[in-house]
């Protein structure tokens, strides 16, 4: 007795598999291209900013018709505002998420501030900009209108639900045996937080923080009414300052070659910045077992 | 000797901690729930405000400022239904687009693609979230728009019969160049929340599938999609909340023109563009439309967002929705709303 042989597939079936094989590839293809395109355009267009001399030393002059200088005020101005919008909201973020994990659990108040950080997450970030506006800006809160810590504000508050999402998600992955065998050894809550809980989670909440961080760095929208700008170097956090997304913004209107291709050079500083926070943060994230 | 006779000043047993002892731990909890408060306030808060500040306009227009179509700062008259179709028109057009590719790179990378392959494409993909999305607005500005006007206008004359879509004589920017940018802003959400969705259909849904003798497309077609049906779907409304509520990347490209655009290739404006464009030079009641316009954008991108964690939870057959998808939802989709 010989095993019978199975029917063939036909042929019309196996076309239609090929072609349909085909079109999934072809549209994955499609995909990278605008990727691939930004990328080559950056670059094609960004590195003759970067060459010219004083880019990254001057600041940029604000005249129409002399040299429009370098992006150096952007570049700090930038990472000031994106600094002190890490310090406020990666703190509050991880504290949010560690009550959720630690405390409120399946709580019906636990799961209505989970609610609320995905209303938050969903909320165009323009809004942010605007919340802070009517709340801080208006009343000329500390002295100024606009103000470079306003804008931290802003970006913190949308920073702040990516941080809280991420971290929670890596926090409820610290096995609870680790958990149970401090507290069984005598330890206070507290202490297990910070001694097991944190450190054990400490490489998935860097990826986290990580790329709410990428994503502060970009933001335009929420910087248009708290922070406005200014061309100059400034630490003060109180005046108005310059910024990388916002001189781009600027620069893109503006019908001078000039103003457009040092928008192209700082474009690709900014790509260029948020590219290696996103690669560090999926690297530790491959590192590490959690997240 | 018995454990209860060990007890020290107070009255308590000497195993328990000092009242001082404990209260670290109390702080610690307050602490932490009282953060947790901030976030609740801070939203309804940031809500009346809202509803406070666009309160004049409302009671000027009342519900004819969400569909009336006329917005003329000149004439003082404020009535966002271009906006409002504006915003719906171009997040229709990047679904459209955007939705089918990504959902096929989902397939591809979890179903089709060498094993190796999969981390580093998929990582590729995302990158596409990373870009900053006034960089959008400056390739679209630059390289997008002006390349593809020659393409538009053979388009809209060859296609003329079909209404709306064709017909019209294309601008520089317009609703398609805003919808495709789009489109590509949200490919990286819709496709890593599918590609989740993919991963948890059952190996032995695929396996009974290729045993029937199905072929790897008939696998996919009969065990995979379905299965994901759902979860697909709410990516795809997640994605479309994404657009509705970005701003720069659209402000650079959608021409700016608050009127309802007579076809595809017109100029036009979106709730959320119009706030960045007009909130600079807006005095008494223009600065009450624009935060109505923000009112309407919050309200529409709440809308959206629910519709879509029901439908995502509902794909997710009974997992917590924190799983890993929060973390995508999160931390994954693109630049800037």
């Amino acid at each position: 007795m010989s095993a019978t042989a199975l029917p063939q597939i036909s042929a019309r079936r196996r076309r239609t598999d090929k072609v349909m094989r085909g079109l999934v590839l072809a549209a994955t293809i499609v995909a990278l291209i605008p990727l691939i395109l930004i990328i080559y355009y950056l670059i094609h267009k960004g590195l003759s900013a970067w060459t010219q001399s004083g880019f990254f030393t001057t600041d940029p002059t604000g005249s129409f018709f002399g040299s429009p200088g370098g992006i150096r005020s952007a570049i700090l101005g930038s990472l000031e505002i994106v600094a002190l919008a890490t310090v406020i909201s990666i703190p509050i973020g991880i504290g949010v998420a560690l009550y959720l994990t630690e405390y409120g659990k399946e709580g019906w108040f636990a799961n209505t501030v989970r609610y609320f950080v995905d209303v938050m997450t969903g909320v165009p970030s323009i809004m942010f900009g605007l919340f802070v506006y009517i709340v801080l800006v208006v009343g000329r809160f500390g002295g100024s209108g606009f103000a470079a810590w306003k804008g931290a504000v802003a970006i913190s508050l949308l920073m702040l639900p990516i941080v809280i999402r991420s971290s929670e998600v890596v926090l409820l992955l610290v096995p609870s045996s680790l958990r149970e065998a401090a507290l069984a050894l005598g330890a206070q809550r507290w202490r297990v937080v910070f001694r097991v809980v944190l450190p054990t989670a400490g490489p998935g909440l860097l990826t986290g923080s990580l790329l709410a961080i990428a994503r502060g760095m970009g933001e335009t929208a929420p910087l248009l009414f708290t922070v406005s700008t200014a061309f100059g170097l400034t630490f003060s956090l109180n005046q108005q300052m310059n910024t990388m997304p916002f001189l781009i913004y600027n620069d893109i209107t503006s019908p001078r070659a000039a103003l457009q291709t040092i928008a192209w050079g700082t474009a690709l500083t900014l790509v260029v910045v948020v590219l290696i926070l996103n690669l560090v943060a999926r690297f530790i994230a491959s590192r590490s077992r959690m997240a | 000797m018995e454990a209860s006779a060990t007890s020290v000043t107070g009255g308590r047993s000497a195993l328990e901690r000092s009242p001082a002892g404990r209260l670290p731990d109390r702080v610690l909890k307050w602490g932490l729930s009282a953060l947790a408060a901030l976030i609740l306030i801070l939203i309804i808060y940031f809500f009346i405000r809202l509803v406070g500040q666009s309160g004049h306009v409302f009671s000027t227009y009342g519900i004819s400022f969400v569909f009336g179509n006329d917005w003329d700062v000149s004439r003082s008259i404020y009535h966002g239904g271009a906006l409002l179709f504006g915003t719906i028109v171009t997040s229709i057009i990047a679904l459209i687009i955007g939705v089918p590719i990504a959902v096929a790179t989902a397939v591809f990378i979890t179903e089709l693609c060498p094993r190796r392959l999969r981390g580093s494409l998929s990582i590729v993909v995302d990158l596409l979230a990373a870009v900053p999305s006034v960089v959008y607005g400056l390739w679209g500005v630059f390289v997008l728009a002006p390349r593809l006007l020659p393409a538009e206008k053979w388009f809209a004359s060859t296609f003329s019969f079909i209404p709306w879509i064709g017909g019209g004589i294309p601008t520089l920017y317009n609703y398609f160049i805003a919808g495709l940018i789009l489109a590509i802003m949200i490919l990286p959400i819709v496709s890593a929340i599918s590609r989740e969705v993919i991963a948890t259909v059952p190996s032995e849904n695929k396996e009974a599938a290729l045993a029937l003798g199905a072929t790897r497309w008939e696998m996919i077609g009969m065990a995979v999609i379905p299965y994901s049906r759902s979860g697909i779907i709410g990516g795809a409304m997640l994605g479309m909340g994404r657009a509705i509520g970005e701003t720069i990347a659209v402000v650079l490209v959608i021409g700016s023109a608050p009127k309802i655009g007579s076809h595809l290739f017109a100029q036009g404006y979106t709730l959320a563009a119009v706030i960045a464009n007009e909130f600079g030079e807006a005095t008494g009641i223009h600065t009450s439309a624009l935060f109505a316009a923000g009112l309407v954008l919050f309200v529409l991108t709440l809308i959206v967002n629910m519709i879509a964690r029901w439908f995502i939870t509902r794909g997710s057959h009974g997992t917590r929705g924190t799983g890993a998808t929060g973390m995508t939802i999160a931390s994954g989709p693109a630049g800037e709303k």
